[in-house]
């Protein structure tokens, strides 16, 4: 493969969303000559698609918020099965990053003292969210993508040269990792536009791939969600923890039919929208889970009062944690209170007069007004649920971001455990920041212990060819393979997904859902190609599709296996959350390795969720962890949990 | 419904307009009729999109020759038997069906001198009010789909031009710089950057970008003619000149 294209790196960071940009700009900083490659054109990630802000506790709107008071809703959004130390660094380091981004020229939204403003959101205790209006991905990743600009304009003035030190291949995508004795030695891909291949040899490896909603038929994800992250590490031979649970934000648009999936930023609520059913009841309130039954208002005046004044009332239910709004609306559509095209009624219109609607929520005016013909500055939006967010990901080490492969590091989306059982509106955004940044540096960090170059591993030429051969074998079918087309198989899969491993689980259906996802397995062999490899749509979903399948199947597998209700994972069968489970992670790893085709195995196996040390125990009262935690966990604390009085310092 | 599309096919070597019949679906935008047309029909139509919601400027096109996101076009602007006409954007070169060549606006994003940040303030520090950052703000809300770059007449057929001329995108880029609160850019150098060396001084103010900005960014208005009215006071009046200098060194007092 001599012919084939080829570049060397210190770093490869697969993705340019907010964490590989963060990552890339990290990994730069330590001298690290790092390349980016992404699937879309530079900075049309999906982080753009962000609208409601970077969840820190700068404390600017409220000054009793900290870092602890962060951790805590993070932690309980998550159903206490975050990693405790990937919390922990995130709650204390998003400020900071926050911060960070000012300094290469981001502008949010400002308070009255000229600070940065934060906004409410579900889960939050206090205002948390540092927001551009609803376009704060935006604003993320044009601030990113600018400071690698800068970068580039740095390295042309010292070297002559803007992509000496970082450098953007767009429209690039990767298929396969190259090992060398178990560890990363490059990556294999190809250029979108022409269809040729291009390898790149590099000791380490951030994957920032994102999210696996394109397998899901209603979705807010972008056509790039498609696990590619996720299904590299399984390949690589890494480990990828609670798969099962997938974010179904609750408020995506329901109608028209073509932009069924679409999200309606979660700010509706935090600005003070709320959800109605068809006899015009604020259903919310009859959905509150004994969790958090003393958080939250329990009558309509006090959720009204709470906008105005926080420290004498409660948060109105709106505003609960997205898989708890997500399953109330689901049970309302169900017993046939929903909207005429089966959703529910979310109403801004009443709270706000039309002007600070329009400024507070320009993007969502504009998407309904143009999309729907629905003004929401006087009428109510008809949203349900759209599959948003996986919570599952690489296993990695939270101060490093390293995942069990050495050289494969992993942040943002694609990486696991953070988040626990679900996420917090927000949490995202400074997950990217948070652990990009990390990735960066433990990136840099092993390629400094790798020592000179003579250490580095090297690519096997025949690993190159099995490469390429593997991502022609689309063109190479024949007709007796089944001429199976790309789109039509990636409908079934959709489908298969959302009736069978959606938002709701149950046994029998999952079992079904394997079959399924089996029967498709044998089906990728025979999908046939037209045209050529130039800039050819078909060509790469036939390629993207290996990557979902992959990935669908660890869901499933994830699913059937845990059995409790949790965060976002529901299952019809275990309705309740189970302490015991709470103690367990569920990871998937290949079994065996990839077929030509690209299919696999997956196994699944259980082990145990680390425990959170006593000193950020001690940041929860004793009834709250008594909710979550087993009497022997309880048991083994140290000294009692002090009541927990006001903010903790 | 069935209605009848034109798609230009082919790529840098040439290409040509092929009809194809396709169902529309009530509440459908131009793109999903080329989704379904990929589906069903021709699977290798090439084309860019990503979030199918108006926020990140992929899926830049002409439709009947007008400068679009195909994204938020619905359908039913069309009379039903209309033949809808789908180009790519004209001012940059094929890459293949609708797809194109866009790099040079990538070019120019880099040739722009990036924010200085305020070398006494460190992070955190910043202090800024809602009404100073709310011009560049404007600006911040360019979402790139190049629509802009695409309909100025200095380059859509004028290839020679681009060399000297940056486009209404990195006006606003660089009126947005200029106006940044706490951008410690020499003074004034900004603007008088966009007139020697990115071209400002090209545009005839004819307000096409404005009209065709899916983000409604008022380019012309308020990124374009104040910078050249400032260029054009400091320029023409020495005082002018001086006095401006050393009011934008003075830190922000909010």
């Amino acid at each position: 493969m001599s012919e084939t294209e080829r570049h060397s790196y210190d770093v490869v960071v697969i993705g340019a969303g907010g964490a590989g940009l963060r990552a890339a700009i990290e990994a730069r900083a330590h001298g690290k000559r790092t390349a980016i490659i992404c699937k879309s054109l530079f900075g049309k990630a999906h982080t753009v698609m962000a609208e409601g802000g970077i969840a820190a506790s700068m404390g600017n709107v409220n000054s009793d918020d900290n870092w602890q008071v962060h951790f805590r809703d993070t932690m309980r959004g998550g159903k206490f099965l975050n990693h405790w130390r990937m919390a922990e660094l995130h709650a204390k380091e998003a400020p900071e990053r926050v911060w960070e981004l000012e300094t290469w020229g981001a502008l949010f939204d400002r308070t009255k003292d000229g600070r940065i403003s934060q906004r409410n959101f579900g889960g939050h205790q206090y205002p948390r969210l540092a927001h551009v209006g609803d376009r704060t991905g935006l604003e993320m990743i044009r601030t990113l993508q600018q400071k690698v600009v800068s970068l580039q304009q740095e390295d042309e003035r010292e070297l002559g040269d803007p992509e000496a030190r970082i450098k953007v291949f767009a429209e690039c995508t990767i298929t396969r990792l190259l090992l060398d004795d178990g560890r990363i030695a490059g990556a294999f891909g190809y250029w979108r536009e022409s269809g040729r291949f291009v390898v790149f040899d590099t000791p380490a490896v951030v994957l920032a791939t994102g999210g696996i909603g394109k397998s899901f038929k209603v979705t807010s994800n972008s056509w790039e969600y498609t696990g590619d992250g996720h299904a590299l590490a399984l390949q690589a031979g890494a480990t990828l923890v609670n798969m099962e649970f997938v974010q179904f934000h609750p408020t995506g648009m329901v109608w028209p039919p073509s932009v069924k999936g679409i999200l309606v930023t979660e700010s509706v609520r935090g600005d003070g929208g709320v959800l109605t059913n068809s006899e015009g009841k604020r259903f919310m309130f009859g959905y509150i889970p004994d969790v958090f039954r003393s958080q939250y208002a329990e009558s309509e005046d006090e959720g009204d009062r709470w906008y105005d004044d926080q420290s004498n009332n409660r948060r109105p239910p709106e505003l609960l944690p997205r898989d708890e709004v997500a399953r109330a609306i689901n049970a309302e559509v169900k017993a046939g209170r929903g909207s005429p095209h089966g959703g529910v009624f979310l109403d801004v219109s009443k709270r706000l007069p039309a002007d600070v609607i329009r400024r507070k929520l320009p993007s969502m005016y504009h998407q309904f007004k143009e999309l729907a013909d629905v003004d929401i500055t006087a009428e109510a939006m008809e949203v349900g649920p759209t599959c948003h967010y996986v919570m599952g990901g690489v296993e990695v080490d939270p101060d490093t971001a390293a995942s069990t492969v050495p050289g494969l590091f992993a942040a943002g989306e694609v990486a696991g455990g953070m988040h626990g059982s679900n996420r917090l509106g927000g949490n995202s955004l400074s997950d990217l920041l948070v652990f990009g940044r990390r990735a960066g540096l433990g990136a840099s960090a092993y390629v400094n212990a790798l020592g000179g170059d003579r250490a580095r591993p090297r690519v096997r030429d025949g690993d190159v060819s099995a490469a390429a051969e593997s991502a022609l074998a689309p063109f190479e079918a024949v007709e007796e393979d089944g001429h199976e087309n790309p789109y039509s198989l990636h409908q079934e899969l959709q489908q298969t997904m959302n009736d069978l491993v959606g938002i709701i689980r149950r046994e029998e259906e999952m079992i079904e859902a394997l079959a399924r996802l089996e029967k498709l397995k044998e089906r990728l062999p025979g999908i046939v190609v037209e045209g050529n490899r130039q800039f050819n749509p078909g060509w790469h979903l036939a390629l993207d599709l290996r990557s979902m399948l992959l990935v669908s199947e660890c869901v499933a597998r994830a699913a059937l296996d845990r059995q409790e209700s949790r965060g976002g994972h529901t299952r019809d069968d275990y309705p309740d959350a189970s302490k015991q489970w709470r103690q367990v992670n569920v990871v998937c790893a290949l079994d065996g390795e990839l077929s030509a085709a690209g299919t696999g195995s997956i196994d699944v196996r259980r082990q145990p969720l680390p425990e959170m040390p006593p000193p950020l125990l001690e940041l929860f009262d004793r009834d709250e962890l008594a909710k979550y935690m087993t009497d022997a966990e309880l048991d083994g604390l140290r000294r009692p949990v002090q009541p927990q009085a006001g903010a903790v310092r | 419904m069935i209605s009848r599309v034109q798609v230009w096919r082919g790529d840098a070597t040439g290409g040509k307009l092929r009809l194809y019949n396709v169902e529309v679906n009530e509440g459908e935008v131009v793109l999903d009729v080329v989704h379904r047309l990929q589906a069903t029909q021709t699977p290798d139509l090439a084309v860019r999109w990503n979030c199918k919601a108006g926020k990140c400027g992929s899926c830049s096109a002409e439709v009947n020759g007008r400068p679009r996101l195909m994204c938020m076009t619905r359908m039913n602007i069309f009379e039903p038997d209309e033949v809808v006409t789908i180009t790519p954007m004209r001012g940059f070169p094929v890459i293949k069906d609708l797809v194109t060549d866009v790099s040079y606006n990538y070019a120019k994003a880099r040739a722009v001198p990036s924010f200085v940040p305020p070398p006494n303030l460190a992070p955190g520090e910043y202090r800024m009010q809602q009404v100073d950052v709310d011009r560049s703000q404007e600006f911040r809300k360019c979402i790139e789909c190049f629509l802009c770059q695409n309909t100025c007449h200095v380059v859509r057929d004028h290839d020679e031009n681009k060399a000297a001329f940056a486009g209404p995108r990195f006006f606003a880029r660089i009126a947005e710089l200029d106006m940044h609160p706490l951008d410690a850019y020499p003074a004034d150098g900004r603007k008088q950057e966009a007139q020697d060396e990115f071209g400002l001084g090209m545009c005839n103010i004819t307000k096409c970008c404005t009209e065709v900005c899916p983000e409604g960014i008022k380019i012309t208005d308020n990124a374009i003619i104040p910078m050249k009215e400032r260029v054009a006071d400091v320029r023409y009046d020495p005082v002018r000149w001086i006095a401006s200098t050393i009011r934008r060194r003075r830190p922000s007092e909010s």
